[in-house]
């Protein structure tokens, strides 16, 4: 829906410090994740995961959430699929090229990157589509736990 | 004829034809195709080209033809659906066909996964069926599916991948009936170690009246020693090499000497097979194998 995601990037700095906890939270369940199994967990998280974000950003569950870096504007919503963008084809007006009713994902993008307080957009790298449909929450906790396990 | 190629032209003269297969080279010039490849020059009707075979990226497939058929060794250019979608592979075909490739072999490609960048995207905007038939469109409609036209019209020789096995209850040909109604000219199989399945594989074929519409050519290989066997055993999807056959390489003072000789027995044993129009000579980075086993015994096509 795209009134929520407009909303999500006008909060985008509301949003990213409410992620910066939520992070921390699941770092302190990770053992309670690897006791349960963490490929036992993928669907049910994936699902809630697919729910919540799908309604704040429009997620369309890549499994490598880029969220923070691009102002909490998903760039999987646009319709080229450019993970650094904007592409040439932002019309003067600001809106997509090839969707003309809507505003560029990029052009949301910087907008959420000014509310979060400029400086968090980056060169993405080419996507891991080993990830897609799985959950990104799980992803970055198998990081951590990986990490902890060093 | 559908195409300009010797292949086709032996095919149907039916004579028993030799096909070899080569893998691009990890190397920018032509002098490095020709050092890897030119060894098979004179030795076999036609060279299969490898697409990004293991899923690995190696010089890509049709400037590695179009330099192979510049040097006068016909090719065979392979096309996968893993690594482009159907615009740019129709685009090929067109430009493959004014380069001097008189044959494809339409295949889907080995999974990304297995090789060296598994989180790469695999396109798979269509499959092997697809490609057969958007290139026969092209080749005898002379059009694109859009129905723009191409004037004129590849002249491509249309192949596809196969696997003998044995045919037990319930076997059917419907795979092979839907691929030759796609458009398919040839096929041309896995690896055949094993000549009693392939013997009754054949005549299964033959009496489904398969042999008739398409030719077969029947994927074999020198084997380079007896782990090699015991890896193609275990690790290559539809192929059984005989324990027989590995015990004979691991018996033998030379194992690779012994595994031309299998190759070339087998490829004599062929030729009297009903149904088979020839033998396709595959062994990874072994060009120079398949050379010698053609050489040292003497096998034309």
């Amino acid at each position: 829906m795209r009134s929520m995601r407009d909303w999500s990037v006008r909060h985008a700095h509301r949003l990213a410090r409410l992620y910066v906890v939520f992070e921390h939270l699941i770092v302190a369940i990770e053992p309670l994740a690897r006791l349960i199994g963490h490929e036992r967990l993928e669907r049910p998280v994936a699902g809630v995961e697919r729910m919540i974000k799908g309604t704040l950003f429009d997620c369309r569950m890549c499994g490598a959430c880029v969220l923070s870096s691009t102002g909490m504007s998903c760039p999987r919503n646009c319709p080229k699929n450019v993970l650094n963008g904007p592409c040439g084809g932002v019309r003067a007006d600001g809106t997509c090229e090839v969707l003309p009713g809507m505003i560029c994902v990029w052009v949301k993008a910087v907008e959420g990157d000014r509310n979060m307080g400029g400086g968090t957009i980056g060169l993405l790298p080419a996507s891991d589509h080993r990830l897609f449909q799985r959950s990104s929450w799980l992803r970055i906790l198998r990081q951590r736990s990986k990490e902890s396990a060093r | 004829m559908k195409s300009p190629g010797q292949l086709e032209a032996r095919l149907a003269a039916g004579d028993f034809v030799i096909t070899a297969e080569t893998t691009p080279p990890d190397a920018a010039t032509r002098d490095a195709v020709m050092e890897r490849t030119g060894c098979l020059k004179g030795l076999v009707d036609a060279v299969n080209v490898t697409d990004g075979a293991g899923a690995r990226t190696h010089m890509s497939a049709l400037p590695c033809a179009a330099i192979l058929a510049a040097n006068g060794i016909e090719p065979v250019l392979q096309f996968t659906v893993r690594d482009r979608n159907r615009l740019a592979i129709q685009g090929d075909m067109i430009g493959a066909a004014a380069l001097g490739v008189p044959s494809i072999l339409c295949l889907h490609g080995d999974s990304i996964t297995k090789g060296d960048q598994p989180d790469a995207k695999a396109v798979e905007d269509t499959d092997s069926r697809g490609l057969i038939s958007m290139a026969r469109q092209l080749r005898d409609e002379g059009c694109l599916p859009s129905g723009r036209a191409i004037d004129p019209s590849p002249g491509l020789l249309i192949g596809a991948a196969d696997t003998p096995r044995d045919p037990g209850a319930g076997f059917n040909t419907d795979d092979l009936d839907a691929k030759i109604a796609a458009g398919v000219d040839f096929f041309q199989t896995q690896f055949a170690y094993d000549i009693g399945v392939l013997r009754r594989y054949m005549a299964a074929l033959d009496d489904h009246g398969i042999t008739r519409k398409a030719r077969f050519i029947v994927g074999v290989g020198p084997i380079m020693s007896a782990r090699s066997a015991r890896w193609m055993d275990a690790n290559l999807f539809g192929v059984h090499v005989p324990d027989h056959v590995i015990r004979r390489i691991e018996g033998a003072t030379d194992e690779k000497e012994e595994g031309r000789k299998v190759c070339a027995e087998l490829v004599e044993q062929f030729r009297e097979i009903k149904g088979i129009a020839g033998a396709h000579l595959m062994a990874p980075r072994g060009e120079k194998a398949i050379a010698r086993t053609l050489t040292d015994y003497r096998i034309r096509g």
